[in-house]
């Protein structure tokens, strides 16, 4: 019987051969991404059968539990085998700079990743001679949403520019719409920043922040501000109060006429409120930033010292490969890094963001961890707030520079 | 003899542990809090991260760095919080055990529902009220039940402040403080015919007051004007945590009212005294002593206080922030964990100020029996 047994094993995982002992993968998949990542784990079962997977799920979305819960297990000695983290800065500045990760270049080219994987992308990925994570999805950060009918029904078109926007806001107002725009909590905010921080310095200008060739205090980088202000003018007064669904919510409903989310909002629109992506809702990118995807992505890491290296280097494998992307991302709601997966997997919203993913000009974004290490983006928190509570453009700007400094920003 | 070693021994694993996993861990803070840990990136999570020696620096920062107004924030809201926490929390129980003190029916029906907050985690109650404080719904719904508009107050998301005043103005208002409690203390060694108490007490007091008032007015923390108050999206808070805790002072109160004996109150009604006397002079006095330890557990739970708010309100909220919370922002997610040690040393002071007199009196009440 145990022979019978152990044939089967071997005939199913033959190019697994004997590939034993554990895998542990961290990350704060849970809830509605639970399944994506089962799935990615169910196709690494059928091809190394004789590996337990431990799935370490912490929750808490965007992981505001799970990196701590992280740092404490890195700094006790208890990495474990793989986790996952924001691709970019988020992952450079807080774990390569202090040497706790283990290169993966030799892996990328072995695996022909620099061809699958759009240049922009890989930039982003690196760090001193070295590409860090596998990107397992990509998420586009500057995306406004809007339901069609209703602004028929209101007599606008969706603006391109934030000064069209603005003038679009007055109508709507005169309308009898309290607020056009649709806020949420502190993140969102800073979310709808980075937009407009785009839209105003440009896809270079917005690089330059982050390498530390622009300084915030820029007259260019305080006028962000400047126009951040106005637009919050536009927005819902008890934003801190609402999650980001509920300031979808609040544009389904007619409440509002635009949102400006990450694309896990076409997600949550489609999957949770059962609308047709194109139809019932629709999208454009956020007003200035055409021909610009700003992105987010999350990848998958090898810490130094992992327990079982062998086991975890065939997970980077299978998260970077087609097949796996594509188990992946339809079920998450993301579209695939690499630029040959199949869009008959994806619904209208995935197919444009493919298509946008392989012509538009890629940047990161800083709310999600691409181009702003860690010890930035938690104070740039503080920051939103010296604004909201003073609504002054340079106290902002110069609260942000004296941040970056301290960081050693673009350093 | 054999008694006191079987007793020492006895004792001396949870001696040890406690001064380890205590003790030694408060010092191993406080030397973190003394270094820079976390200020250059490529040492905050190395394996074996190099620590320089940097003094009083992230504690100057804290009070008077130009980034860290979020801190500062955070205090003055942790000062208003313990007030109002504490103040309402011990008058409500004080109102509802002299309610229940006078036997209405179905005094122990009431008394388990007035208990019952106590039984919730502050996680349940935060999350509780943060639907019934929604702008749209819960308590502003309220008046429409007889025809009146419903309200409109942003409980948890107003942005406004009152009793604004000038960071800079801190030192004389510490000062002030501190002069006024000594004043009292050297009231109160007069009234016991303590000569030296008194002469320090008053001697110290005015020096205090005297420096507030010539040298302290002038004492600049910042080179510009930083406005701090009292924000107002902490009411909702504050109304949680009052809800959650009176039915504990009630308890508590509920007890001593019942301890007081009978022959005292009669004896208060054959010498004339109104009922508002009886408890002016007679009940209010037997319970200080049960204020007085309430105050230092209501104290000391609204200096810890994060739960409440991390459901309430989250973590990214400045308006009601405190200093717990903000200590988890910059340790946990920004990796400053000097700066955070700081913060922690902090509230380990705070604490200290409202517990160690409570403990002292206490142990002198036992040397005396």
């Amino acid at each position: 019987m145990r022979k019978w047994l152990l044939a089967i094993g071997v005939a199913l995982g033959l190019n697994a051969l004997a590939q034993t002992g554990k895998l542990e993968i961290f990350s704060w998949w849970a809830g509605d991404e639970g399944p994506a990542l089962e799935a990615l784990i169910r196709l690494y079962k059928q091809k190394y059968p004789g590996v337990e997977v431990i799935n370490a799920t912490v929750t808490g979305g965007a992981g505001v539990n799970a990196k701590a819960v992280l740092k404490t297990r890195m700094l006790g000695g208890d990495p474990p085998d793989t986790f996952q983290v924001h691709a970019g800065q988020e992952l450079i500045g807080t774990w390569v700079v202090a040497d706790r990760m283990e290169d993966l270049t030799a892996l990328f080219k072995q695996e022909g990743w620099l061809q699958a994987f759009p240049k922009g992308l890989v930039d982003l990925l690196s760090y001193k001679g070295g590409i860090w994570s596998v990107p397992v999805n990509i998420h586009r950060s500057n995306v406004m949403w809007y339901i069609p009918a209703k602004l028929k029904e209101w007599g606008v078109t969706p603006p391109k520019t934030w000064a069209e926007f603005l003038a679009t806001c007055q109508t709507l107002k005169r309308k009898g719409l309290e607020a056009p725009l649709a806020l949420g909590e502190n993140w969102t905010q800073q979310h709808l920043w980075e937009s407009v921080a785009l839209a105003t310095l440009g896809a270079d200008g917005w690089a330059n922040l982050w390498s530390g060739k622009l300084k915030f205090t820029d007259p260019k980088a305080v006028a962000v501000w400047e126009t951040f202000g106005k637009v919050l003018d536009c927005a819902n007064k008890d934003a801190a109060g609402l999650s980001w669904q509920q300031a979808v919510d609040r544009v389904v409903q007619g409440k509002a006429a635009f949102n400006i989310m990450g694309d896990w909002a076409a997600g949550y629109m489609s999957t949770t409120l059962k609308l047709r992506p194109g139809t019932d809702f629709a999208w454009a990118p956020s007003p200035g930033t055409s021909g610009i995807f700003m992105m987010l992505s999350d990848s998958f890491g090898l810490p130094k010292g992992a327990k079982n290296r062998q086991n975890a280097i065939n997970w980077l494998k299978l998260v970077g490969s087609k097949e796996g992307q594509d188990t992946f991302n339809p079920l998450k709601g993301s579209i695939a890094a690499r630029l040959d997966s199949d869009p008959a997997k994806y619904n209208a919203y995935g197919q444009s963001a493919m298509k946008d993913w392989k012509t538009n000009r890629i940047v990161g974004s800083l709310v999600h961890g691409a181009v702003a290490p860690e010890s930035f983006m938690s104070q740039f928190g503080t920051v939103m707030e010296i604004f909201l509570q003073s609504k002054n453009p340079q106290a902002a700007a110069n609260a942000a520079q004296a941040i970056a400094n301290q960081v050693g920003l673009g350093r | 003899m054999r008694d006191r070693i079987t007793a020492f021994l006895v004792l001396l694993p949870s001696l040890v542990a406690v001064g380890i996993f205590v003790y030694g861990f408060i010092g191993q803070n406080l030397w973190v809090s003394f270094t820079d840990w976390g200020k250059n990136p490529a040492q905050a999570l190395a394996l074996r991260p190099e620590l320089r020696f940097v003094g009083l620096e992230n504690y100057r920062e804290l009070f008077t760095g130009f980034v860290d107004v979020r801190f500062r924030q955070s205090v003055v809201n942790l000062i208003f919080f313990t007030l109002f926490f504490m103040g309402g929390s011990l008058g409500l129980g004080l109102l509802l055990a002299v309610a229940l003190d006078r036997g209405p029916k179905g005094e122990g029906f009431f008394r388990t529902v007035f208990l019952f907050p106590m039984a919730l985690s502050f996680v349940v109650t935060g999350t509780i009220w943060r639907w019934l404080l929604q702008p749209q719904g819960g308590v502003n719904v309220l008046p429409t039940l007889f025809g009146l508009p419903p309200l409109g107050f942003p409980w948890l998301t107003t942005r406004a402040q009152v009793l604004v005043f000038d960071w800079n103005q801190l030192p004389l208002y510490t000062a002030f403080v501190v002069g006024l409690v000594l004043l009292y203390l050297g009231w109160q060694a007069h009234r016991a015919g303590e000569g030296k108490r008194r002469f320090w007490s008053l001697l110290s007091a005015s020096v205090l007051l005297l420096w507030a008032f010539t040298l302290g007015r002038h004492v600049q923390l910042l080179p510009y004007p930083e406005p701090h108050g009292f924000s107002l999206a902490l009411v909702g808070v504050i109304l949680a945590a009052v809800w959650q805790m009176s039915g504990y002072t009630m308890a508590l109160y509920l007890a001593g009212l019942r301890g007081i004996p009978v022959e005292v109150l009669e004896a208060a009604k054959v010498d004339g005294a109104s009922e508002w006397q009886t408890y002016r002079h007679v009940i209010f006095p037997l319970l200080a002593p049960i204020t007085l330890s309430a105050m230092i557990v209501l104290g000391h739970i609204a200096l810890k206080i994060f739960d409440l708010i991390f459901a309430m309100a989250g973590l990214d909220y400045a308006p009601t922030d405190v200093p717990a919370i903000y200590m988890y922002l910059l340790a946990f997610r920004g990796n400053q964990f000097a700066k955070g040690a700081a913060i922690g040393i902090l509230l380990l002071l705070l604490v200290a100020v409202v517990v160690i007199p409570y403990l002292a009196s206490q142990l002198k009440k036992e040397v005396q029996r």
